[in-house]
């Protein structure tokens, strides 16, 4: 494969191509995910934009984004494969009269024509090696990520009625953990680590440029640092990149070129960034004049 | 690490890199970082990448690759500026034998010689699994006698720092494990074994009158919530900072659960417990109970309990603890009326008391009398055993 030749800084200007922007720690563990066939693992407070990487790297590298949302109680069969058994139980009925032997059937009814592809499944059995988007695996129960933690060392699944399905490509495997439970550490071991923070004021412009390439270079470095500043407050909710770019549409919809000529207009539409009651209410109009003075 | 044999592709590293990548791996690991077999030899691999030919760049890749919490992060970069590029050497030594002298329980070589031995190693099949977990489990069976030691001992009879840290981490432990054997009952009941026969037949219409897909009818399981109360007031104090702890730990597992300090006011400390450090929980717990002290008014709490929190908290699936001894300064009536409201309310109420695990305790405390008649299970919790023994009956709600 050529692209794991590819230096870190040739996947940052990738990433950049579709729309993220990546920093130079992120650039390296992606390239490391090629270059050394592990999965990546990033941790990250909610809304800094964890699923968003993944995302981004299945667009530079013109390849599927396969998702896997975790969630409580989630099982094998709903991860892995299942067996159509409507279609089986049609087949089987119509076989009957046929004279076709037991054997024969079952050759025939537990065959790929009948497999279900669940997510993990599926990313394994692409001739081209797609993104897999393992979400917020936290979320799943400890039993369910012991047996991610085998498929992700052999990439091979056994079907019982099948035997041993190989995989066809390795997939680029991101796993992203809100850290809602502590997960182990064989699978820590076994992953890579990014630790994804809320971006610093140059690059949460330089994403506010990239998507929404109108605004105004010095109207958008008032957004973010607006944004650091209120990131630092004591929150309950700290708003995330994408509460950013709400606020910067609304912004430029109602035409404000400087926030400091409209405190009133700042203040109102806050409520794109502050999404609880308390929030609202520690943010007062004092609070968001003495934050804007700092804009500069 | 010592004479592994790299993939084919590119020489790899001398072996004089090889051994000072061997000397890292080490040192990082008496750091308490975990590092397998797999892990040192794709470092070795790194370094004959392209993305060696910086310091930078290595230093990012190798802290990708060995780090694996954000608390490791900062601690990487120390560590690796001071074994490759000889700065700050000192204070990372230090850490280095703080560490050491720690003997912190992730460390996977106790063997003091195992650096030496992992140079000379040969063979490289032995894999990630081979190296790590023997030596992790022979850890955990070297402490498991005095742990049970511990575990039937009083609370209160634990004196030293050491033993007090120890019980606490054994309860956070045993927290751990109920949560994981009830969600598992759980599921398993939750498999529903009952044919629902009347949707079955409707959508068997769809199949030509051939039952193919068997509808199954299943309960609606709602997930065990526990509420624990705490007694905090000075007859309790020798307990308050073991069930501290054991409340953290049972608030980091359950996914529902809330928890309340009281004596003579009661406080709502669910959010400082879900702060995931226990010692900034505590902390926190500290700050948010600040003020309290004097007499304990049981009674009085409940019924406050009752008029501003029962109705957010309990629902049908709730266990509600109580850790108190049972000593009220408040009159006995109101504890009495106030337990008829909370029984009224929820599922199980169950009611756990340090003094009974003592030897010919009677609980003859007025308030404790005043209760009894309202509790589903009255249990002694004095020591860790004790409240391994309650696991069971919750897992029976």
């Amino acid at each position: 494969m050529t692209s794991a030749r590819i230096p870190r800084d040739a996947i940052a200007a990738r990433l950049a191509e579709v729309g993220y922007v990546a920093d130079r720690d992120l650039a390296t563990a992606l390239w490391m995910m090629d270059y050394l066939k592990r999965p990546l693992l990033i941790e990250g407070e909610a809304g800094v934009g964890k699923t968003e990487v993944a995302k981004a790297l299945a667009a530079a590298h013109g390849c599927e984004l396969i998702r896997m949302q975790c969630y409580e109680g989630l099982d094998a069969s709903s991860a892995l494969y299942e067996w159509n058994y409507q279609r089986q139980l049609l087949a089987i009925k119509a076989r009957e009269g046929s004279g076709a032997s037991a054997s024969e059937i079952e050759a025939q009814i537990f065959s790929e024509a009948y497999l279900l592809e669940r997510p993990l499944l599926k990313a394994i059995r692409r001739e081209t090696s797609p993104v897999l988007l393992v979400d917020e695996v936290d979320r799943a129960d400890e039993e369910f990520e012991a047996f991610l933690l085998e498929l992700l060392s052999d990439f091979q699944v056994t079907i019982p009625e099948f035997g041993p399905v190989a995989a066809l490509s390795i997939p680029r495997v991101v796993l992203t953990s809100n850290a809602t439970r502590e997960l182990s550490d064989a699978l820590r071991r076994r992953c890579l680590y990014h630790y994804l923070d809320f971006p610093d004021v140059d690059r949460e412009a330089a994403i506010l440029l990239n998507r929404q390439p109108g605004l105004d270079a010095n109207f958008v470095l008032q957004i973010a640092r607006m944004v650091g500043m209120l990131r630092k407050e004591d929150l309950k909710k700290v708003p995330g990149v994408a509460e950013t770019l709400d606020w910067a549409a609304t912004l430029a919809g109602l035409e404000v070129k400087d926030l400091r000529e409209e405190p009133d207009i700042v203040h109102a539409t806050l409520i794109a960034l502050l999404k609880t009651r308390e929030d609202r209410a520690s943010i007062s109009k004092e609070t968001t004049a003495r934050l804007l003075g700092k804009v500069a | 690490m010592g004479a592994e044999r790299f993939p084919v592709e590119g020489a790899g590293p001398g072996p004089a890199m090889r051994k000072r990548l061997a000397g890292f791996v080490v040192t990082l690991r008496d750091a308490g970082f975990v590092i397998g077999q797999a892990e040192a030899q794709d470092a070795a691999r790194l370094i004959s990448s392209p993305m060696s030919e910086r310091p930078e760049g290595l230093r990012a890749a190798m802290r990708a690759l060995f780090a694996s919490r954000r608390t490791e992060l900062a601690r990487f970069d120390e560590l690796f500026d001071a074994f490759w590029r000889g700065r700050g050497a000192k204070s990372a030594v230090k850490i280095n034998a703080e560490a050491l002298a720690a003997r912190s329980p992730r460390r996977f070589q106790h063997d003091p010689n195992a650096a030496e031995r992992a140079r000379d190693q040969t063979h490289v099949g032995e894999g990630s699994a081979g190296q790590g977990a023997p030596a992790e489990g022979g850890g955990r069976r070297g402490g498991a006698s005095a742990q049970e030691a511990i575990s039937r001992r009083d609370v209160a009879a634990l004196v030293g720092e050491r033993e007090r840290a120890q019980a606490a981490e054994l309860a956070e432990r045993f927290a751990r494990a109920m949560r994981t054997r009830l969600t598992r009952r759980e599921r398993a009941r939750r498999r529903g074994r009952r044919l629902d026969l009347r949707a079955t037949i409707r959508h068997s219409v769809a199949h030509g009158g051939e039952p193919l897909d068997l509808k199954f009818r299943r309960r609606k399981m709602r997930p065990l919530r526990l509420v624990a109360l705490l007694d905090a007031s000075g007859s309790m104090e020798s307990y308050v900072a073991f069930f501290t702890r054991f409340l953290h730990a049972v608030t980091q597992a359950f996914r529902e659960s809330e928890a309340f300090l009281f004596d003579t006011r009661l406080a709502h400390v669910s959010s400082a417990l879900r702060e995931r450090d226990p010692a900034r929980a505590l902390d926190r717990l500290a700050l948010m109970a600040a003020g309290v002290g004097g007499g304990t008014k049981i009674g009085g709490c409940l019924m406050v309990f009752n008029r501003m929190h029962a109705k957010r908290v309990i629902h049908s699936r709730t266990c509600v603890m109580i850790v108190s001894d049972g000593y009220d300064t408040g009159p006995p009536e109101m504890l009495a009326s106030a337990m008829r409201d909370l029984r009224r309310r929820c599922k199980r109420i169950v009611w756990l008391n340090p003094l009974t695990g003592r030897d010919g305790f009677e609980p003859s405390a007025r308030g404790m009398q005043a209760a009894l008649p309202y509790l589903d299970l009255f249990a002694p919790a004095h020591s860790l055993e004790s409240l391994a023994a309650l696991e069971p009956y919750l897992a029976r709600l």
